[in-house]
Formats: structure tokens, sequence, C-alpha cells
């Protein structure tokens, strides 16, 4: 009895659901989404290899390089306090789903008017 | 009358857990229940040795998704307390701020699935559409959906403002008001009365010596919450357990109705007494000694035993779960019971199967 109620209310109620992805919601503020970095502030210190609890990052300081494995990151924003920098962030949305997995990779390019 | 061996699970239409029970049956009704455990255990005690203290946080957060800031919580309080660190006032308020939420949703979540193992559907879509209410909160106070990863070693990351704090009070008095209709749409349906009321009954007395945990344990009549022995803010704010005498199933569910109500009012509470104040302390040195630290999880008592050595790495992590204490008392209301009673009873303890191998 009761029940019936409760589906005819909800019959006649809108949809709670959204059209997904035709209409999004706007991503709260600070939320830890993916992870992406200012390559050209790094000091290639490797502080966030060693705080990664998942230990997905790789720092290579001789080939100015930083990489990390999107698939293995837990979104919990560890390196991103633990940067000394700060060149570290996190985006307000999730990693968008792809085919097949693959690292994201980026290295300093060399400065042409750096004193050697 | 021949007995029939069945196995159940870990496969099971209506749970989700993959637990497996080999009972044995007798013209449908239950004689016994056999448990087997092991399905997905991931080691994550173990990895406590080859990652240090601090990141251990993210790793026991990760123990059970439902629960996750109790398990940091229960973690760092630990933690803490082998190294002597006192967590400042605010920090103790908020944590009792996320471990509710945590409470609610994980009821709410129960509740749907609850509903759901009736064949309620639309029941189950209610539940959630209001669980999701609560996800929201989390995800915009704390930065994550399921993973609310707030708690560290002296104190929380991440502090919610006056602003924020308005809109979760607007929120939950919404929740309190939609659960309190569906309140009346579960509890005084036929059917779920029908199925629930006087089924599987765990007396007063069974319940203690078996060890249950938790709602389970509440719904026998034992008046037992981890938060009575006063750990965060909750020495603070009034509260007493939510306690059932029954203890069959339908007793069960309206002790985890009247905890919802309960952890909404913990949340009023404590934002009424939060003062201002700093968010966390820095830890001096390294933890050493060896410690029990217990928290009440929507699922019951969860208990952690941590022994460092003064490096940087724990020499034993052990954490006991409150499914594992629940599923002897479950094995105890099994016999005797319908074979199309099992999936509901199984339910009513709230099983967390990945949380209880680790
Ligand atoms: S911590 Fe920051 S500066 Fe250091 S290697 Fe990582 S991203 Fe670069
Ligand atoms: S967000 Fe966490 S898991 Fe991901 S790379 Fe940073 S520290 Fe590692």
């Amino acid at each position: 009895m009761f029940m019936t109620k409760t589906v005819l209310k909800n019959l006649l109620t809108k949809y709670a659901t959204r059209l997904y992805p035709f209409q999004t919601r706007e991503t709260f503020k600070d939320v830890k989404g993916e992870l992406k970095i200012e390559i050209d502030k790094c000091v290639f210190c490797g502080v966030c290899k060693m705080r990664c609890p998942s230990q997905c990052i790789g720092v290579d300081k001789k080939g100015r390089s930083w990489e990390v494995d999107p698939f293995a990151c837990v979104y919990c924003g560890i390196c991103v306090d633990a940067c000394p920098v700060k060149c570290l962030y996190q985006e307000g949305m999730y990693k968008a789903p792809v085919a097949e997995k693959h690292m994201v990779f980026h290295a300093q390019e060399e400065k042409a008017d750096a004193p050697t | 009358m021949t007995r029939t061996v069945l196995p159940f699970g870990p496969q099971h239409p209506v749970l989700p857990e993959p637990l497996h029970l080999t009972l044995t049956i007798e013209d449908e009704i239950v004689k016994e229940a056999i448990p087997k455990l092991g399905y997905v255990h991931r080691g994550l005690e173990k990895l406590a040795e080859i990652r240090d203290h601090t990141q251990m946080i993210q790793i026991v957060e990760r123990v059970c998704g439902i629960c996750s800031t109790l398990h940091a919580m229960c973690y760092c309080q630990g933690i803490e307390a082998l190294m002597n660190v006192e967590v400042p006032s605010r920090a103790k308020y908020l944590r009792v701020v996320w471990a509710e939420m945590h409470r609610i949703h994980s009821h709410l979540l129960w509740l749907g699935l609850f509903a759901d193992a009736f064949g309620f559907e639309s029941l189950f879509m209610q539940f959630w559409r209001i669980r999701e209410r609560i996800m929201d909160l989390q995800e915009a106070t704390s930065g994550n959906r399921v993973i609310v990863s707030v708690n560290v070693v002296g104190g929380v990351k991440r502090d919610i403002n006056k602003e924020t704090e308005k809109w979760i009070l607007e929120t939950l008095d919404k929740v309190a008001r939609e659960v309190n209709q569906l309140k009346t749409t579960i509890l005084d349906d036929f059917t779920v009365k029908q199925r629930t009321v006087g089924i599987g009954i765990l007396s007063k007395e069974k319940a203690y010596e078996l060890g249950a945990a938790g709602p389970t344990l509440r719904a026998s009549g034992i008046a037992q919450d981890m938060r009575q022995t006063g750990y965060a803010a909750y020495p603070e704010l009034d509260f007493s357990p939510v306690i059932e005498t029954n203890g069959d199933s339908y007793a069960r569910t309206v002790c985890r109705f009247n905890e919802i109500f309960q952890a909404i009012d913990l949340i009023r509470q404590a934002f009424a007494k939060m003062p201002e104040g700093e968010l966390a302390v820095k830890p001096k040195g390294l933890p050493k000694g060896e410690v029990v630290s217990r928290v009440e999880q929507p699922r019951g008592e969860v208990l952690y035993y941590l022994k460092a050595d003064g490096t940087k790495f724990l020499d034993r992590l052990r954490i006991r779960t409150p499914t594992f204490a629940n599923i002897p008392p479950l094995l105890d209301m099994l016999p005797g019971c319908d074979l199309a009673d099992v999936p509901i009873l199984i339910l009513t303890i709230d099983p967390c199967i990945s949380c209880t191998e680790r």
C-alpha cells in the first residue's frame, strides 16, 4: 500500500539522474581528479616518486623527464601536497576511459639560451 | 529424509560479495552451513613491510571502500598513540563529521541492497538516490566520492567552512525527511514483515558468546558501541547506542534505520560544538611500541593491532574487521531457516567480504 503510493509519486516526478554525457554537472571545487604536471617548473627532485603510495611515478633526473602510470594512480593527491615547487596539480575531472593502457610521459625541453 | 549439499556463492545474484557457504539442506530447511573465505585476499597487511607508515594511510583506506575514512581514522589513532601526538580539537570534530557521513551512506547502501534482495527494485533506487546526496557531500568536502582521504597522523587534511557547513546541514535535513518517508514504506510493509519478523533470531546470550559486532550485536539487545570508548570527539557528544531487543532480521533493519537518524544528529551536534583552531599537528620522530586501536564502523567494531620498532616501516599490522566477527553469529542463525531466507539472512549482517579478507 505504502509502496504503491511511492511508486506513483516517482512516476510523476522528474528524473533523478542526468542524461550523461550530454548533460554533466560542474565538478566541485578541489576535487582530486586527473594528475597533471607543469613540466617546466619541475626540478626532478623525486619527492613525489618517493611519497606516492602506489609507486606509479617515475622521475629521471639525468634525462629531465617525469612519468606517471595514470592507471595505477589512485587520485590520492599525496604527490601534489609533497611537491616542493608545486608543479603538480589535479584537475576536477577523472581521466576519461581509453582502450589501451599507456604511461603519461613528460620531458623538459632543453632551453636554448640556458647557461651551460 | 535425504540430505542435499548445496553450494551457495561465491557468485550469487543477490549478493555482490564473494562469500561461499556449503549448505546442507533437508527438505528446503538448512541444517548446517560451512563458510569458505579467501576469494579476494589482497595481502594488504603484508604491504606494511614495503610502504612506510604514512603511505599506509592510503592503503588502509582501501581495505574497504565503504568505510574508508574509518579505517584511516583507526590507523591514525593507533599511530598517534604510539607517537604521543595530541590531535587538535577541531580535527577531532571533523573526524566525527566524516565518520558519521560514512555511516549514513553505508546504511543507505545496505538498505537499498536489502530492498533489492526482496525484489523491491524501485525501493532500492530510492535509497540510492538519497545516498547520492551524501556522496556529493563527501566529494565536495574531501575531493573524492568514495575514498574519503582526509586523515593524516596528527589530525585532518581538509577543513569545512561555514558555507559548506550550512549546505551539509540543509542536505542532512532533506536526507532525514526522505529516509523517514521510506521508513514506513519498508518497515510497515506486509511482505517485508512476513520475511523478516522472527527469522534468523540471534539471542542475546549467543550474540555475546559468539562475539557479534555492530548492529548485529545491538539488535540482540546488547548496548555496546565502540564510540562509547571515547575516541575523537565522541566523549563530548550526547549519544547512546541504538538497541533493539528481538534479535531477528527485522530488528537488525530497524537498528540500522535508527542509526541513520542518530548519525545525522551526531553531525548536527558536532557542528554546533566545533571549536575554531588548527587542523593538524606535525608528529615528531617515528612510531615505536605496540598498540590496539578500535573504532566503530557502520558494520561494527574494527580493530587494528600495530607494532612498530622505531623505523619508518611497521613491524606488524593486523586488521580485524567487523564482518569477520559477524560470521560465527551468521552460522548460528542459518540452521533451521528456509533456503529462500538464506540470502536475506546473510545480508542482515551487512557482509563485506573484501575487507574481511583484506
Ligand atoms: S616533487 Fe615536484 S619537483 Fe620534485 S620531481 Fe616530483 S613533480 Fe618534480
Ligand atoms: S595522486 Fe597519489 S597515487 Fe596518484 S601519482 Fe600522486 S601520489 Fe601517486
